[in-house]
């Protein structure tokens, strides 16, 4: 109510005027602020990482300093292999939370459910590192690919939980009832029919997982730690792009710093992939829908 | 000319599910499709006419309550086999609160108690569980509802192909007599395998009628079946209706007086949560018993 | 099914659907994986204390007081740590929130749907950008821009406040700011924009009515969306407290309170980060644990708070 007090005062019209246009304007250029920096990143690094893209940096394990050449084949494989370990253990974690919160949303506990969620998301992920470290590498004595894998399937539960309960709200009751009154039981009606149906946007929520989860650094600091070398199994310490990266970066030498663009550029490019994707299926199925 | 080929072809299908019932029939080989399914009708049909009640659906004190606060209240109603019985009344009297009622559909509001007694096919409601309930007692609603990611083929069978697991080659022979059943057959027939929402509203009511006559239950609840739809497709529905009236038990809710009076064997009137008038529906369209009854078919308000 | 308590239903029989023994089970899976993440939190809250016993024992709340931090000595203390994260979070706050706020509204209430999609699509590829990447590009180029360009500027321009003084070597506590506000604007911008989103149109119709400007329209659907502004802010603030890479590239890590926003500091997460891995002992370890347990704490209040807010103002204004 206090609003309508601004207006009730007309007078000053020109000075209002004024106003009206410098404000429309800071906001005008506040948007075109928020995309300096990114274009900036953006093309920094493709232009700084692109050069150094050869077939090596993928094949090749890295090379001691003073020695041209090499990759970050390790890393690479090394990543993959602590997503999918993540992957594999916050997917369907958080997809059937994210059913149980959407589907059985009358009970209490869901609302429980929902806010420790929101906790869990709310957690810096180094301190989920400090977590799996307890748990997994002091219990072991030693770093592993595990316990990354272990730390990133934490983080990746919240994003996954929300954007199942979320896009299988989205599924109309009417889909539901239809199916329940074909005699269709609970448990198919919602895997088969709700969940078929809100499936696109799901695997785009779990693509966004994914993707963040690879560009993870702090938790895997001192979970899967790093390697020079192909590691052995997933339960010794296994290098990993990001933290490859991290490495390089504030290394003293330019070959290094050379890699880790190479590396950065290679991550922002699985970033924006992923996002294209998710946007053209998000859009898929907006248009289906309507 | 629509309604001419309706006819026919129900005539034929109605056929093969009497089969079932009419041993002495079965010489006849066009009609026997498959042992399995008409075994399994014959199974269903027995079974019923062994339990040798002319009562369908029987209701003593059904109230069901929104917080405590109820929408329907008190309902005693029997509800006639293989008949029509429409359910009419104004916009917020409970008509809607009653059908779900009959197969736990009220299970999906948090907030829905249902008190009383059901009598399904001569078995109290809670001896079925709610799986079960709802194959004898199927539902079509208001807004057409196909399953989006699903083809024209794929929706009619979906009740059978998430259930039962019947045999995949008779799928093809369900299909089409369910289609024929509920008037689509001619439309859809060479594009089964496109997606269901490319059909119009009319013909997705439709499929949803072919849907759940797949299933083959014994009561079919309708709501509103056909407010959404146009003049033609509503008359192919009423069609339908009207013909497999001899082998389902139909209980439509519906706001159109015409319709009822088309379609309907019985009318149950129901006024602010209670059942006022149910009898013949030439009876309750001719001589009410009850003043409110009256008051809202001749218009006065409603 | 809820159990009636009213008047009326009382001593009814009340009608109960048998459920298929396969949905029960279903339900119950379910249960049981919403159940570990409730789980998992409260170990990681558990294991955090525990691992935190020693030094919660040596040093007491003490520990969130004293300055000092030394591996040698066995002698640790958060409040460096604890004093970066706060001013660098700040920084990166006041940079943020205007910017943030400017783009929600443009794109709430102004762009073309056009611009608005592609900006949006933008925003949300920086908030997808990992951490590491902001902090590279922190350390190469922001870091050299800091020290050759925008810090002799600031001083020279706003050099009689302590805070833009000093040595200016590229690494410190605004730099650090600068870094964590493009961070913390997508998230900003984007929950600003749906919670102004969630304003009745009917509301800016009613301002023009009256005579209102543009702006004087906006002005009003912000000051009705404060809450959930105020909202998004404050997980913006709980996202920079947390965030640990680019901060720990470019904050210069050192353990010191300097009133000036050039020098080096260090944060809560980047002394973990950098320590970890080898820490000297038993003590070392625990410590930099409770340094963990102490941001835990912190960004669980900042994002409690943020929640309430946010639901509160949707809440109250989709139920209108
Ligand atoms: N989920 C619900 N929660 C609370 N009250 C409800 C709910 N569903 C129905 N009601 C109430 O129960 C009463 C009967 O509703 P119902 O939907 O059965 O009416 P109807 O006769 O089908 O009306 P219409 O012709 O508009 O479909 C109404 O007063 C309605 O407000
Ligand atoms: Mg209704």
């Amino acid at each position: 109510m206090e609003a309508y007090e601004i207006l009730a005062n007309p007078k000053n019209l020109k000075r209002r005027k004024i106003i009206n246009i410098v404000m429309l304007t800071l906001s005008v250029v506040s948007g075109l602020v928020a995309i300096i920096p990114l274009i900036y990143i953006l093309f920094y690094t493709t232009a700084a990482g692109i050069s150094s893209l050869n077939l090596d940096f993928f094949t090749q394990l890295p090379k001691p300093v003073g020695e041209p050449g090499g990759g970050i084949a390790n890393a690479i494989v090394g990543s993959v292999e602590i997503v999918g370990l993540g992957s594999a253990f916050g997917i369907p974690i958080g997809l059937m939370s994210g059913i149980y919160v959407s589907e059985f949303s009358k009970s209490f506990f869901a609302n429980i459910v929902k806010f420790v969620t929101d906790v869990l998301s709310g957690i810096p992920s180094i301190i989920i590192g400090i977590f799996a470290y307890g748990v997994i590498v002091l219990q072991t004595k030693h770093f592993s690919a595990l316990a990354g894998g272990f730390a990133l399937g934490i983080l990746m539960i919240p994003t996954v939980t929300r954007i199942t309960e979320e896009m299988l709200k989205l599924v109309p009751i009417s889909l539901r009832e239809a199916s329940l009154a074909l005699g269709i039981s609970r448990w198919k009606t919602t895997l088969k029919i709700v969940l078929r149906t809100a499936s696109g946007g799901i695997i785009t929520g779990m693509l966004l997982a994914i993707a963040r989860a690879a560009g993870e650094t702090a938790p895997l600091l001192f979970t899967s730690f790093g390697n020079s070398f192909w590691s052995e199994s997933i339960d010794s310490p296994t290098a990993s792009l990001p933290v490859q990266i991290f490495n390089y970066a504030i290394s003293p030498y330019a070959e290094w710093h050379q890699k880790a663009w190479a590396g950065a550029f290679v991550l922002i490019a699985l970033v924006f992939i992923i996002s294209l994707i998710v946007r053209l299926i998000t859009k898929n199925k907006f248009s289906q829908s309507v | 000319m629509a309604n001419e080929f309706l006819n026919n072809i129900n005539e034929f299908n109605l056929k093969e599910k009497y089969l079932s019932t009419n041993p002495e029939d079965s010489e006849n080989p066009v009609f026997i499709k498959s042992e399995e399914y008409v075994n399994k009708d014959a199974a269903v049909q027995e079974k019923s006419s062994h339990e040798k009640s002319a009562i369908a659906v029987s209701t003593t004190n059904l109230s069901v309550w929104f917080n405590d606060k109820p929408g329907i209240e008190n309902v005693n109603i029997n509800i006639k086999k293989d008949s029509v019985t429409a359910i009419i009344g104004p916009s917020g009297c409970g008509k809607s609160t009653f059908l779900r009622a009959l197969n736990f559909m009220h299970d999906l509001t948090p907030n829905a108690v249902v008190t009383g007694e059901i009598n399904i096919l001569g078995k109290d409601i809670t001896e079925y569980n709610s799986i079960d309930i709802r194959k004898k007692v199927g539902m079509v609603f208001q807004k057409p509802n196909p399953f989006p990611t699903m083809s024209i083929y794929d929706n009619v069978i979906s009740g059978l192909k998430l259930n039962w697991g019947h045999k995949k080659g008779l799928y093809d022979e369900i299909v089409e007599t369910s289609l024929v059943q509920s008037g689509l057959w001619n439309e859809v027939k060479d594009r089964l395998k496109i997606s269901a929402y490319s059909l119009s509203g009319g013909q997705q009511q439709r499929l949803c009628i072919a849907r759940t006559l797949a299933v083959k239950p014994e009561i079919i609840l309708m709501d509103e079946p056909t407010s959404a739809l146009d003049p033609i497709s509503t008359a192919g529905i009423e069609a339908s209706i009207h013909d497999l009236k001899k082998i389902y038990t139909f209980i439509i809710v519906t706001h159109n007086m015409q319709q009822a009076a088309r379609v309907s064997d019985f009318t149950a009137y129901f006024y602010l949560g209670k059942l006022i008038e149910h009898s013949k529906t030439s009876t309750v369209f001719t001589k009410p018993k009850e003043k409110l009854t009256e008051e809202y078919i001749t218009g006065k308000f409603g | 099914m809820k159990k009636s308590t009213g008047n009326n239903s009382e001593n009814l029989k009340v009608i109960k659907s048998k459920n298929h023994i396969s949905d029960i089970f279903f339900e119950k899976t379910t249960l049981f994986f919403a159940f570990l993440i409730i789980c998992i939190v409260f170990w990681i809250i558990y294991e955090m204390f525990i691992d935190s016993a020693p030094s919660r024992d040596a040093f007491g709340w003490g520990f969130i007081f004293s300055q000092d931090w030394e591996p040698v000595k066995e002698q640790f203390g958060a409040l460096t740590f604890i004093y970066g994260t706060v001013v660098s979070s700040i920084i990166a706050l006041a940079i943020a929130l205007p910017v943030s706020l400017g783009i929600a509204i443009f794109l709430s209430e102004l762009a073309p749907q056009i611009i608005k999609t592609t900006l949006s699509f933008l925003i949300e590829i920086l908030a997808a950008i990992p951490s590491i990447v902001f902090g590279f590009w922190g350390i190469f180029v922001l870091a050299p821009f800091m020290r050759n360009t925008a810090q002799p500027f600031l001083e020279s321009t706003l050099g009689f406040l302590p805070f833009f003084t000093g040595t200016k070597i590229g690494f410190g506590l605004l730099t650090s700011g600068i870094i964590l506000a493009i961070m913390i604007i997508p998230i900003i911008s984007a929950i600003s924009r749906d919670v102004l989103k969630t304003i009745p149109q009917a509301q800016r119709e009613a301002a023009y009515a009256l005579g209102a400007t543009r702006w004087e329209a906006i002005k009003m659907a912000l000051l009705n969306a404060k809450s959930g502004i105020l909202g998004a802010t404050v997980l913006g603030l709980g996202r920079a407290v947390g965030e640990t890479m680019a901060v720990t590239m470019v904050i210069g890590n050192r353990a010191q309170i300097k009133i000036s926003w050039f020098e080096p500091a260090y944060s809560m997460a980047s002394v973990i980060a950098n320590e970890f891995a080898e820490a000297s002992g038993k003590i070392h370890l625990s410590s930099l644990i409770e340094v963990g347990l102490v941001l835990f704490a912190v960004t669980f209040v900042i994002n409690s708070l943020a929640r309430f807010l946010i639901y509160s103002t949707t809440k109250k204004l989709t139920v209108k």
